[in-house]
């Protein structure tokens, strides 16, 4: 049988979901597929498209790129639009004239920028959000303008809004409706959104008609509006909606909606035999979807149908949950209380400025909505309510008061969820996947997410999973132990919070007040590290010096053969010749094996325990610093020369990572620390790998946190951006501090990241809104460590009886033998054990 | 063999020892690390036979169900400090020696 030709007209997020599916179906040898896009480039993600100016660039919104589409063997033509259609010969021609046969016709040609037909919308600072191109040109007509409007209060055009602060602009929400939102959000929600948005600058106009857009007085332009009044603006941005893009069927007799639209049954089949079409193009029982979930749906509708499966569109929920221009907002189901008979539960808090409504049914049995603003967090059990159809409780009221403590538990709890019950929409994992993985031995959210996948999208589900997961190992029986060691049945959380608030100052004393025994190799360096982070002692104090692995306890890392190496700090990677050349002739001196290391330092390989205190005493003088390469702590802050020396950099990257390292040196936390910054975009210094990356933008620093790389590498999640010096170390100061109060023993912040319920949210409501109010005494405590660093090589040194510690043997000078050198490229190395054996019993001659 | 018939070696001082930090000593061509623990003395071989680094000395020194042992800072394994014997690996041990605080003289001796 010869292949099937399909051919996807568009190749934006559903063309390419559909693609994608096909391509990796298990019958995908039966088909040859090509793609048209009159883009520029294959599909990226348009929902992020507000990204791009916090840093992203196109190549990080894309979503595939042209080696994926080889390999799966999809044919893809750019820039070149499908302009015939000739559906009795089955084939599409192209505005170049080409021509392609098909077997089956996908169409996803998605939507366009619905732009009101107002006398003067043609000028050059009116634009559209909707491409790549878009935004670039945004941000040419940014850099000359100095007042944005964006016209349009609804969802996409409050995202453009944010764009358009991002790009520095005084922004103004120009809406035709009485509120924001109209379509999502109730009276009630609209309103207090609009005071918060207020509250962030951007000034809000409702129930504006414009008339025509003008020359202006004091800007570049003029908008007039039906009511008299008028607005200045330098640029406008039209967000009024989007409108099917259905031209090429329209011309063809393909069935169109009255409004628009391509109408499809429920297998994405056009009226036209062998004709899909799919996403924001198809119009089904009269509603055009205008989000990527529900045109995923009918992207995989489509492959089912072609491959003879039996999967139906039978509609989408369209409840929403996103942050816009910060504030959280969340819409389910009828949220304007259309129902008829419909009954309505209100909580507002004026203070904290949170709204909440449920819509119940007329019986007080159902959910038929919600509006959310402000506290989204019941999001995910009522949208599944919602959704399931599920019962309410007793008092609904309940679902959206405040918890208070010691109250009883308000929400439906978990249990009460069917097993098919989606809890993470964006990778379709249920209830019932989440219940088998905690069976098959899942107990932390970190495992869950790895397992199941749940989470790792939009990550709007964690908390809904953590609850889910809790309550099915509470079932099981399963006691989760988070006892640090035997010594102590106590997190290191916990423990961190006894020695801060006891004022604890030896291990000797925590373990008598709270523990029991002598300790352990678990113990003893996690209260070492607690100690150093909270009252930040010389950590070789006799009273503190047990505590240490033996990397703290020697200042240096210790290597297979037992010998150490030595890295000095070389803040920011910057190092003066006079440093390089000192370095290197104490390395000859010595006989070390130098190399580079991953994080912009010299390391020195080889020095023995008693060698330490001389080769220090030597890079002392010769001006270095410890580098705590040691220890769980700061160690380098890497970074490009930035906008001094390069081309395309906008900050000094350099002096921000010198200043960071400074700052940051000598910080014990749960482990060891990694920090990154770039001069711009192009992220030479991979700061998103890093546990706080730092990239510049032309409006300041964008923050990234909690990245890592290694075995489990991990994007950081961009934390804020627009970021000037003093904000940036405000912000760094407070992240670092509250990883190194909450943080788990050993565990890296990706993982602390991955564990935290409410996830970056949840870190963005302590660090920035200050919602536990403990911004003031993280940054108190960060102060301190700064205020208190000491160059622990420089004080051992100083002190003989610290020096005695590194004798090899306390009753002989000899060297120790073990230790066995061979050379490999003109430098020394651990020689191997057979090597070792010739060495030591040369066989007889 | 009594205590009396070992051959003693004087090594140094009780006040170079630091609770609970261990020094490492030659006893003949023999590395040995001795640990002062809660005011008890004890020596094993200062070789790591995982890895046969002479780093026992550098290890920490802790409790576990009951038995003081020193942890490798290789690869993290247990000693008993009394016997020895390896808790991870029943058939790993490390040599034991005998120590004493002799009028303020540590003392070391094969057993």
């Amino acid at each position: 049988m010869s292949k099937q030709r399909i051919v996807v007209v568009g190749n934006g997020m559903v063309g390419h979901k559909f693609i994608d599916n096909l391509a990796t179906h298990e019958n995908a040898e039966d088909y040859e597929i090509i793609t048209f896009s009159e883009e520029p480039r294959l599909a990226y993600d348009r929902v992020q498209l507000s990204a791009y100016f916090s840093g992203s660039t196109a190549e990080d919104l894309m979503l595939t790129s042209e080696a994926y589409y080889q390999e799966k063997g999809v044919n893809y033509v750019l820039k070149d639009k499908v302009v015939t259609l000739d559906t009795q010969a089955k084939k599409v021609v192209t505005e170049s004239g080409r021509e392609e046969p098909y077997d089956k016709l996908v169409l996803a040609t998605g939507s366009f920028p619905f732009v009101p037909p107002i006398p003067g919308r043609d000028q050059p600072h009116c634009l559209v959000y909707r491409t790549i191109e878009d935004l670039e040109a945004m941000t040419a007509s940014a850099k000359v303008s100095k007042i944005g409007v964006v016209v349009g209060g609804g969802l996409l055009g409050l995202e453009a809004g944010n764009a358009l602060k991002n790009l520095g602009l005084e922004v103004h929400v120009v809406e035709f409706a009485p509120r924001l939102m109209a379509v999502q959000l109730d009276e009630g929600g609209g309103a207090l959104l609009r005071s918060k948005i207020t509250a962030l600058g951007v000034q809000v106009h409702t129930e504006k008609n414009t008339q025509d857009i003008v020359a202006g007085e004091t800007c570049r332009y003029r908008m007039n509006f039906a009511d008299g009044s008028h607005l200045e603006t330098d640029m406008i941005l039209f967000s009024a909606g989007i409108r099917p893009q259905d031209e090429l069927a329209r011309k063809y007799d393909i069935a169109i909606g009255e409004r628009g639209g391509i109408v499809v049954d429920n297998n994405c089949l056009t009226n036209v035999d062998d004709v899909y079409a799919i996403g924001e193009c198809a119009l089904w029982e009269g509603r055009i979807y205008g989000l990527v979930a529900p045109g995923y749906q009918m992207a995989k509708v489509a492959v089912s149908h072609i491959t003879g499966g039996e999967e139906q569109f039978t509609g989408a929920d369209m409840s929403t949950k996103l942050k816009l221009l910060g504030v959280d907002v969340a819409s389910i189901g009828d949220a304007q209380g259309r129902t008829p008979g419909c009954k309505s539960y209100v909580y507002q808090d004026g203070v904290a400025e949170v709204y909440k409504r449920l819509i119940v049914s007329e019986d007080n049995k159902k959910l038929l909505g919600v509006v959310l603003v402000g506290d989204v967090e019941a999001y995910g059990t009522l949208q599944q309510m919602c959704v399931h159809n599920m019962d309410l409780p007793e008092s609904p009221e309940a679902l959206i008061l405040p918890a208070v403590e010691g109250g009883a538990d308000a929400g439906m709890g978990v249990d009460a969820l069917p097993d098919a019950a989606h809890i993470c929409t964006c990778h379709e994992v249920t209830k019932g996947d989440i219940c088998s993985a905690v069976a098959g031995g899942v107990a932390t959210i970190g495992d869950l997410k790895a397992e199941t996948k749940a989470g790792t999208g939009c990550g709007g589900c964690v908390s809904l999973a953590t609850q889910l997961m809790n309550s099915e190992l509470t079932k099981l029986g399963v006691e989760v132990n988070t006892d640090l060691c035997e010594h102590f049945a106590y997190t290191r959380q916990d423990l961190y919070n006894l020695v801060r608030i006891g004022k604890i100052k030896t291990f000797d004393d925590l373990i008598e007040k709270h523990g029991k025994g002598l300790g352990c190799d678990i113990c003893k360096p996690t209260v070492g590290s607690v100690l150093a982070s909270c009252w930040n002692d010389y950590v070789l104090e006799d009273a503190h010096a047990g505590l240490q692995d033996t990397n703290d306890h020697f200042l240096a890392n210790l290597q297979k053969n037992g010998t150490y190496s030595i890295v000095p700090r070389v803040a920011g990677g910057e190092i003066k010749p006079e440093g390089l050349i000192a370095m290197g002739q104490i390395a000859l001196k010595y006989n070390l094996y130098t190399k580079i290391t991953g994080g912009q330092r010299i390391d020195l390989f080889g020095a023995q325990q008693h060698e330490l205190p001389l080769i220090w005493k030597e890079l002392i003088d010769a001006g270095f610093e410890t580098g705590h390469a040691y220890g769980k702590s700061l160690r380098t802050v890497k970074s490009c020369v930035g906008k001094t020396w390069c081309r395309y950099g906008v900050l000094d990257s350099a002096g921000m990572a010198i200043r960071l390292e400074n700052r940051y040196k000598g910080l014990r936390s749960p482990h060891k620390l990694k920090v990154g910054v770039s001069g711009c975009t192009r992220e030479c210094a991979e700061a998103q790998s890093k546990d706080i990356g730092v990239i510049a933008t032309e409006n300041g620093w964008s923050l990234y946190v909690c990245g890592n790389g290694g075995m489990k590498p991990r994007h950081g999640d961009l934390f804020a951006t627009g970021l000037d010096d003093a904000t940036l170390i405000q912000y760094i100061d407070r992240v670092l501090m509250f990883y190194v109060r909450t943080g788990d023993r050993l565990q890296r912040t990706s993982v602390w990241m991955d564990n935290m319920e409410g996830g970056l949210d949840y870190l963005k409501s302590v660090v920035i809104d200050d919602k536990l109010g403990a911004c003031e005494a993280l940054e108190a405590e960060m102060e301190h460590v700064v205020d208190t660093y000491q160059c622990e090589w420089k004080t051992t040194i100083e002190d003989p009886e610290k020096v005695k510690r590194f004798r090899t043997f306390v009753n002989s000078d000899e060297k120790d033998n073990t230790v066995v050198f061979v050379e490999e490229r003109e430098q020394i190395r651990p020689a191997s054990e057979e090597e070792i054996v010739r060495f030591v019993e040369p066989e007889p001659a | 063999m009594s205590e009396e018939n070992k051959n003693w070696q004087a090594i140094c001082a009780s006040t170079e020892l630091t609770e609970p930090l261990g020094v490492r000593a030659l006893l003949g061509d023999e590395q040995v690390a001795i640990f002062k623990v809660k005011n008890e003395l004890y020596a094993v071989s200062a070789i790591d036979p995982f890895t046969n680094a002479a780093v026992l000395a550098r290890g920490i020194v802790g409790d576990l169900s009951g038995k003081t042992v020193v942890a490798s800072p290789i690869y993290k394994q247990h000693f008993c400090l009394s016997s020895g014997a390896c808790l991870e690996d029943e058939d790993v041990s490390v040599k034991t020696y005998a120590v004493r605080d002799n009028g303020g003289q540590i003392e070391l001796a094969q057993h």
